[in-house]
């Protein structure tokens, strides 16, 4: 029999105290990053140049591992220097401040270059998923009003090229050349942009409060969302690295996350760095045997990964760990998705760490609550808010004032009480849509939760019918919508279908026009549609002809009493659902 | 009577239309990686796995993912395991 709390040793970890006794306060943070108040602050200059003026010049900031195993490093001096290359050849672009700059690529050292380099000259830079299909992509560069594009250049041919006309804001678009072929006269060639830039320092003064980051997630309702960041963001990564990540400047620290997610530039590219960590960035997709072997040879101590990674691990079986220890590894820390007492207890078996869930989410920036490094974890539990965080249980209901549940083992949705540094401050053109998010000082998460007598909270559900499929959230109206493109069909309803491995896998119910016949070559044409315009990972993994869907009477599609046939739950009552 | 290479490959390529019908099979250039050339994800691929494991009857250790680059490469593999059979 498993107890229900696995303790801390005293002195294990870091203490939650600031300094020397300094009692918590955002400004007590600011100054260990020697910010003044109302200095300027800068992401890229906080993260990179900071430290290239320092002792840590020639450490590395990032060991790439290319797909064949090939490795190379980048030290703190060097990207100081690359990132001065690239924003300067932006402003000689004509980039300015404020303008939106995307990425869509791989995790090569460019894209680092590009994000920093960006973020320097005070754009805001806003990361593509690069399993997106053209569809995805078009509607977040129309939407922020993208002003360049990096990418590679088979993206570029693939995905990009044939909706550029769709897109006049578009001015330039810069490739890495992975074809080895001439680029595209429409284009920039990457490697000759930076050869001709100047070194010069590029910074461009920002503060606190100026935009940096454009995220875009999804709802359960209309397109997606861009949620703004600002640079002030920085003191939730700084802190929130050593607090729930136990990360320190010595670190070889490996974060899974693709870039292209809020994880991975929150804590893939801005935590670590304003550590002054060395960071592991892997360009290949998750392979068992070779995660191992990273974890082994690149002396990984501090491992931020995701519950859908591990559990394919754990499927894996304990043979893949039979090499021996990995004496390195001193903290593994997970979110996306909450993790499962299980995986909490298999780390423990497996490496002798405990594993300690996160929980956040891209409007909220950086981590909120935590498994922290000092505590005790409850297997199972999202873990308490961090230091300068306060979170309640609500209830809240539509029409009705939001009320606070004090009673323990209550469920509500989660809220966060506004003002911490890295909470998003718009969604990208949709004011309306932002202004749903709060309920006075409280920002509203669409998480249910509970919390227990000890202050622990425990993941319920989803307030809504988004869909968590191996960490990433996904909308179901985008997906609905390109099903809907297709000629054939009258009308989809998407949810996301229980799954061990990946959480949820997306599954569609369509139902299709007069006179048009289900058929095995259908499902495969619209399946093939789908995966066209939204990427692998977007589109659906199963369709199913249906007669009908269920409306409101408002004519909205009832996904919960989809998903309530799909589990075989009994229709009348599905307010549990997630 | 186990499955040739040629059939095996035949299989390979109808699991991969099955999976992402998208995919023109016969633009799989069969010594380059094969999830470069085709949009697979994670899921994509222990779909194929599980399909390999149905239709050809070969269970793929995860340990073994590393053999599985190229197109050639898995149809050597799976070939490989069937004689060992």
């Amino acid at each position: 029999m498993r107890p229900a709390v696995i303790r801390k040793t005293r002195g294990e970890g870091q203490t939650l105290a600031m300094g020397a006794g300094e009692p918590f306060s955002w400004a007590a943070v600011g100054r260990e990053l020697g910010m003044a108040p109302g200095s300027a602050v800068n992401m890229a200059w906080l993260a990179v140049d900071r430290h290239a003026a320092s002792k840590l010049a020639d450490k590395p900031a990032f060991r790439f591992l290319a797909e064949d195993g090939r490795r190379s490093e980048i030290s703190y001096r060097e990207l100081a220097r690359l990132t001065d290359r690239f924003g300067n050849a932006l402003k000689a672009l004509g980039v300015q401040k404020g303008d939106c700059v995307f990425v869509f690529c791989g995790r090569c050292c460019e894209l680092y270059v590009a994000v920093l380099g960006a973020l320097k000259i005070g754009a805001v830079v806003s990361p593509l998923f690069p399993a997106f299909g053209p569809e995805p992509v078009r509607n977040r560069v129309a939407q922020a009003a993208g002003r360049l594009l990096v990418t590679t250049a088979s993206a570029y041919r693939r995905k990009v090229a044939p909706i550029r006309g769709e897109l006049p804001s578009l001015r330039h678009v810069v490739l890495i050349d992975d074809l080895g072929g001439r680029p595209p006269p429409e284009t920039l060639d990457w490697q000759t942009m930076l050869a001709t830039a100047s070194d010069a320092p590029a910074l461009v003064s920002t503060t606190a409060d100026d935009p940096a980051l454009l995220h875009f997630t999804s709802g359960t309702t209309g397109a997606p969302k861009g949620a703004l960041h600002v640079h002030g963001a920085v003191l939730v990564h700084f802190a929130t690295a050593r607090w729930a990540l136990d990360l320190r400047p010595d670190d070889v620290f490996w974060c899974t996350a693709d870039p292209g997610w809020v994880t991975g530039m929150s804590y893939g590219i801005l935590a670590p760095l304003l550590v002054g960590a060395t960071s592991v960035v892997d360009a290949a997709d998750f392979d068992a045997a070779r995660w191992v072997s990273i974890l082994e040879n690149e002396g990984v101590n501090v491992w931020y990964t995701a519950p859908t990674a591990l559990r394919m691990l754990i499927k894996a079986g304990p043979a893949m760990f039979a090499g021996g220890a990995l004496p390195a590894l001193r903290f593994i820390a997970s979110v996306g998705e909450p993790l499962n007492a299980e995986a909490v207890w298999w780390g423990l078996e497996t490496f002798g760490l405990p594993i300690h869930d996160t929980w956040w989410q891209t409007e909220t920036g950086g981590i909120m609550v935590a498994n922290a490094v000092a505590d005790d974890i409850k297997p199972g539990a999202m873990g308490r808010p961090l230091p300068g965080i306060v979170a309640h249980v609500v209830r809240h209901r539509a029409g009705e004032p939001v009320e606070v549940i004090d009673t323990p083992d209550t469920v509500g949705e989660l809220a966060l009480e506004t003002g911490w540094p890295s909470m998003f401050r718009a969604y990208l053109g949709q004011p309306e849509r932002y202004r749903e998010c709060f309920a006075g000082n409280l920002y509203l998460s669409g998480d249910l939760v509970r919390r227990d007598a000890d202050g622990c909270f425990w993941f319920v559900g989803r307030g809504d019918d988004v869909i968590k499929s191996a960490g990433h959230l996904i909308g179901p109206f985008e997906v609905e919508s390109v099903l809907m493109e297709h000629p054939a069909v009258a009308e989809a309803g998407v949810i996301g279908k229980p799954d061990p491995v990946a959480g949820e896998t997306i599954k569609a119910f369509v139902t299709l026009k007069r006179a048009v016949a289900a058929s095995e070559a259908l499902r495969a044409d619209l399946l093939a549609h789908a995966r066209r315009r939204l990427g692998a990972a977007i589109a659906p993994k199963e369709i199913a002809f249906v007669e009908c869907l269920p409306h409101t009477r408002s004519g909205k599609i009832m996904r919960r009493l989809l998903k309530a046939r799909e589990l075989g739950l009994p229709e009348g009552d599905n307010s549990m659902l997630e | 009577m186990p499955l040739d290479q040629e059939q095996i490959r035949t299989t390979m390529l109808d699991i991969i239309r099955t999976l992402a019908p998208e995919t023109d099979t016969g633009s799989i250039v069969p010594d380059l990686p094969l999830r470069k050339q085709i949009d697979l994800d994670s899921m994509d691929w222990l779909n194929v796995l599980e399909a390999i494991r149905e239709r050809i009857g070969v269970d793929v250790p995860e340990t073994d993912y590393g053999k599985l680059g190229t197109l050639d490469n898995v149809v050597a593999y799976l070939a490989s395991r069937l004689a060992e059979s």
